[in-house]
């Protein structure tokens, strides 16, 4: 395998933590100055990730080491299709939300906008130093200030709701990456000597079964942000952070990136066939199943638009996890094209969600019969949305649910394939009322006047952006069907 | 100059200029913060110029004191650990004068001479004690460091601090003599009280029940000095209490200086031959550390006051440091010795930002705090951080020593250690978060206008910082924090590893 050495991932990182700067000095009294570097940042942090991709898609590494801790754990980068993968969409997806907040923000007239900004560059710094991680360590630090950056976004109202809100995503997310992460992680590396990720894991028998799989679960549930219940119930809380926040940090950044490393964990640390050996694929598929059933229940009865959102982030992200322990290359392939589609289809309706609020001030479901008479392109965009989460054509969502699918057969793994089609049937059941409801209403029962009034123009923009990209992706998935497809190749040692 | 009076001119600066001090104090007032100035820069100079002298050859320097050659003469010996140790000493020592120049000025006018000279005084002992080579020396240096640092508390809260202080002289007495009778116990069986010295006589008096004796209280001793649990109570109080001009140095380095000296006396002088080997302690002392982390943090969680709550974190973080030690193993003993480093740093960030607080909220309880994230930002952003590292959260310092701390428990099976470990780190979490819920959220009193109809403050909140002084001293160790953390890879390779062989 080729590999070259490069400062990229590490430019790729720090351009918007340098951007910060020149965004606390622009503060509140030049917003547009300051928000023109928040784009120049994103939009230089994307092209620098853009740039690796043919490197990466001829299947080279690109790598870069920084500091030695201890022989064997460095805090470094390493480039490859994985990591690619979940930079690409973070990043674009950082760009839009970008826009999409100034529209929410100034919209709702928010304080405290300056460190908003500033908080959201540092998360997805935070987010694309994991995604490029070349070990276990180095995506701990970057897990580790993620979710510290977070914490002044999720209670940015700083009001007695996000003071309790805050308290509970912190208690789930710092409590289990410090209470069961990081032991784990020195467990392997006191029992290997080494944390870097590698295609057949790190462990050449130093560990028994049972240990083995105490191990996995502690990573498992240690990564709270991937919302594997019990750990899960710090999402729907979250859901009190402005929009900007739930829908890229709470579809797509914060929480990918607990199942990006539970991802890298299962295929870099314990190896396919590690697992696949001792049968403890079967395991986490139970867990990440479970996870998926009840949380679509749990769906179905939330009234708040974000906490049904947020219920329905909790089962699909359970689907890159199935995807992933199904340790098939079909499955993991739609896993890892999950984390993309999923992120462009969740994203699409949290915009919606905001972009409601900041239209009309409503939050609830039920406040919402009729709403299609007056923002009709919103909702339109929602209905394409959540064909995407059910995973229906012509949306990306239907791709990756097809590869679970082929994941479930080719494993034979049955229970595996009922759990999927009920989930289907879930979402769709949590979904389609809400846009039903939305056009097709009597007069008497619209809450609404038949006269279109949508959002302001920089929170509709985005929401049609993203919602065209996840019908696009069906017809032109190979952007990250590639990338996806050159990861499972390593992992499979093909 | 040669290389070989420096560790003469690192003791000597700040001695000359705290007697220089004090006579200058009766001419005029201001003349003491540079004269103090000059003696700290010139020591820290030295310790640095050692460190890296000491890098790149790898030797040993060494220094007998009016030229009498060991073991008859009091021998000054810089390695590669007190070295380290001398240049965390000297740089916290130096940073912590330019930060609480405004500070004496505005608290202590008529006392500054004073209060310099007296500074100066427990720098002195602290360097003397780190760089001596000599077990009485250490002793007599020692009690300079103590009897200053009673002076330096008892300029506290004229209602609470000389009674801490006067609890503080009592305990830390007691400790000062059971090491003392140690160090007579070692001689009486050595007839030597150079280090190196009685290193090599030792062995053969492995079986000896008196040098038994001599080292369990020379441990005893050192333990009651650096208030390792449940030896901690003088501490919490003289912290409290003490000016934060005086605590913001006694706090990182009197401590951390006692744990230098007790791997001193276990790495150089007894040896883990005798320790490890000669001796079955290791796994109750380590049981009484976790205990230490653990009890510590629990007391810590009980205060309402933030100078009572760094207090006790900082009982738990002894624990840290002596368990780490006598873990028995080279993983731990790095840990432990890269844990004074970073420690020393982290407390010291911790209490520097405390200090900004306090001369903006005169008092440090919790219901002060409110609403300070907006009136001190810069302030706040120093104790965050601060925090996050006390936490161990990468890339801050306190992660990687934990790291070691962690590697060493596995390796020597000790899970309990582990077990505290992780459990102080929890606490430590709700610790600060505690106090950065109540600077966020809660608005200071006044402010209430500040919410409109909808709930969100709207009103830009007037930013009331410290000094500037203050400020860049706490840019700088913070900056440091982070900087010691990523590079404390090399700091180990460097320095540790040659170290411990």
């Amino acid at each position: 395998m080729d590999i070259i050495t490069s400062i990229k991932p590490l430019l790729a990182v720090l351009v918007s933590l340098l951007v910060i700067p020149m965004l606390v000095f622009s503060s509140s009294k030049r917003p547009n100055v300051r928000e023109s570097w928040t784009f120049l940042a994103g939009t230089i942090k994307f092209l620098i990730i853009v740039s690796m991709v043919p490197a990466v898609l001829e299947g080279k590494q690109i790598v870069l080491t920084l500091f030695e801790i201890a022989p064997g754990a460095d805090i470094a980068f390493r480039v490859d299709a994985l990591g690619m993968l979940f930079a690409l969409v973070a990043s674009s997806l950082y760009i839009i939300t970008a826009m999409y907040s100034m529209g929410y923000m100034r919209g709702l007239n928010e304080h405290g906008q300056t460190r908003f900004v500033s908080f959201f560059a540092l998360a997805i710094s935070a987010t694309v130093g994991a995604a490029f991680s070349a070990n276990l360590l180095t995506l701990y630090l970057f897990y580790e200030i993620l979710s510290l950056a977070t914490y002044p976004l999720v209670t940015h109202h700083q009001d007695q709701a996000s003071r309790i809100a805050g308290r509970r995503y912190l208690t789930f997310i710092l409590g289990t990456s410090i209470g069961l992460v990081l032991p784990a992680m020195i467990w392997c590396y006191h029992a290997t000597g080494t944390l870097a990720f590698s295609p057949g894991g790190i462990f050449t028998g130093q560990l028994s079964v049972p240990a083995a799989t105490v191990l996995l679960l502690m990573f498992l549930f240690g990564f709270a942000k991937a919302g594997i219940m019990p750990c899960h119930s710090w999402l729907p809380a979250a859901m009190v952070a402005p929009t900007p926040v739930s829908a890229l940090l709470h579809a797509v950044a914060v929480v990918k990136v607990g199942v990006f490393s539970i991802v890298r964990v299962i295929t870099g640390i314990f190896g396919i066939d590690f697992l696949a050996t001792f049968d403890l694929g079967s395991l986490i598929a139970g867990i990440a199943s479970v996870t998926i059933i009840v949380s679509s229940c749990i769906a179905l009865s939330q009234d708040e638009f974000k906490r049904r959102l947020a219920y329905s982030t909790i089962g699909q992200l359970s689907y890159i996890v199935l995807g992933a322990a199904l340790l098939s290359p079909k499955g993991v392939t739609g896993g890892l094209l999950h984390i993309a589609m999923h992120a462009f289809g969740k994203i699409t309706l949290f915009f919606c969600a905001g972009a409601i609020f900041v239209a009309t001030g409503k939050k609830y479901l039920s406040q919402m019969v009729g709403i299609g008479r007056r923002m009709p392109v919103t909702m339109i965009a929602f209905f394409i949305g959540s064909l995407s989460i059910i995973g229906l054509p012509p949306t990306g969502g239907f791709i990756s649910k097809w590869y679970l699918v082929l994941g479930t057969l080719e494993g034979d793994q049955l229970v595996m394939l009922f759990v999927l089609l009920s989930s289907s049937m879930l979402n769709a059941a949590y979904f389609l009322p809400v846009f039903y409801k939305a056009f097709f209403c009597t007069d008497e029962e619209a809450m609404f006047e038949k006269r279109v009034d949508e959002a302001p123009m920089l929170c509709v923009v985005p929401l049609v952006i993203t919602a065209l990209v996840s019908f696009g992706l069906f017809f032109i998935p190979q952007p990250f069907l590639n990338l996806a497809a050159l990861a499972v190749n390593g992992f499979f040692g093909g | 100059m040669t290389p070989t009076n420096y560790p003469a001119l690192l003791v000597l600066a700040p001695l000359v200029a705290a007697i220089v001090c004090s006579c200058a104090s009766w001419l005029r007032k201001t003349l003491c913060y540079p004269i103090a100035l000059v003696g700290l820069v010139v020591s820290f100079f030295s310790s640095t110029v050692l460190l890296s002298r000491i890098i790149a050859t790898g030797e040993e320097i060494t220094y007998y004191m009016a030229g009498w050659s060991p073991p008859f003469g009091i021998e000054y010996r810089i390695d590669l650990l007190n070295s380290v140790v001398l240049v965390a000493v000297t740089a916290i020592a130096l940073i912590n004068l330019l930060a609480s120049h405004q500070e004496v000025l505005r608290d202590a006018e008529e006392k500054s001479g004073t209060f310099y000279a007296v500074y100066l005084l427990f720098i002195t002992g602290l360097i003397g004690v780190v760089a001596t080579g000599d077990l009485f020396n250490l002793y007599v240096l020692l009690e300079i460091t103590s009897l200053t640092s009673y002076a330096l508390i008892a300029m506290g809260d004229p209602d609470r601090s000389p009674m801490a202080s006067l609890n503080y002289v009592f305990i830390g007495v007691i400790g000062a003599s059971f090491y003392l009778l140690g160090v007579g116990y070692i001689y009486i069986m050595t007839g030597s009280l150079n280090m190196m010295d009685v290193a090599t006589l030792l062995p053969p008096l492995h079986g000896s029940t008196a040098v038994l004796v001599a080292f369990l209280f020379c441990m005893i001793g050192v333990w009651i000095k650096m208030a390792l649990f449940p030896m901690h109570t003088w501490l919490p109080n003289a912290y409290a209490y003490a000016p934060i001009a005086a605590a913001r140095a006694i706090a990182p380095l009197m401590t951390k200086v006692m744990v230098y000296v007790m791997i001193r006396l276990m790495v150089t002088v007894f040896g883990y031959d005798y320790i490890f080997k000669a001796l079955h302690l290791s796994s109750s002392v380590v049981w009484l550390a976790a205990i230490a982390i653990v009890a510590g943090g629990i007391l810590a969680l009980g205060q309402r006051d933030l100078k009572k709550m760094a207090a006790y974190i900082i009982v738990s973080e002894i624990g840290y440091m002596v368990g780490g030690a006598w873990l028995g193993n080279n993983t731990g003993m790095t840990g432990s010795i890269l844990h004074i480093i970073n420690d020393a740093i982290m407390t010291f960030a911790l209490f520097l930002a405390m200090g900004n607080i306090a001369f903006r909220t005169k008092n440090l309880r919790f219901e002060n705090l409110s609403g300070l994230f907006a009136k001190m930002p810069w302030s706040m952003a120093g104790f965050a951080l601060a925090g996050l590292s006390i936490i161990g959260v990468p890339p801050t310092c306190g992660f990687f020593s934990k790291w070691y701390l962690v590697m060493g428990g596995l390796e020597a099976g000790a899970y309990h250690f582990v077990a505290a470990l992780i459990f102080s780190s929890l606490v430590c979490a709700i610790l600060f978060f505690r106090v950065f819920e109540i600077c966020f959220f809660e608005s200071a009193p006044g402010d209430a206008a500040a919410h409109d109809h909808q709930g969100h403050h709207h009103a830009e909140v007037a930013i009331e910082e410290a000094p500037v002084s203050s400020l860049i001293s706490l840019g700088v160790v913070s900056l440091l924090v982070i900087l010691v953390g990523v590079y404390s890879g090399t700091i180990v390779q460097t320095i540790i590893v040659p170290f411990l062989g």
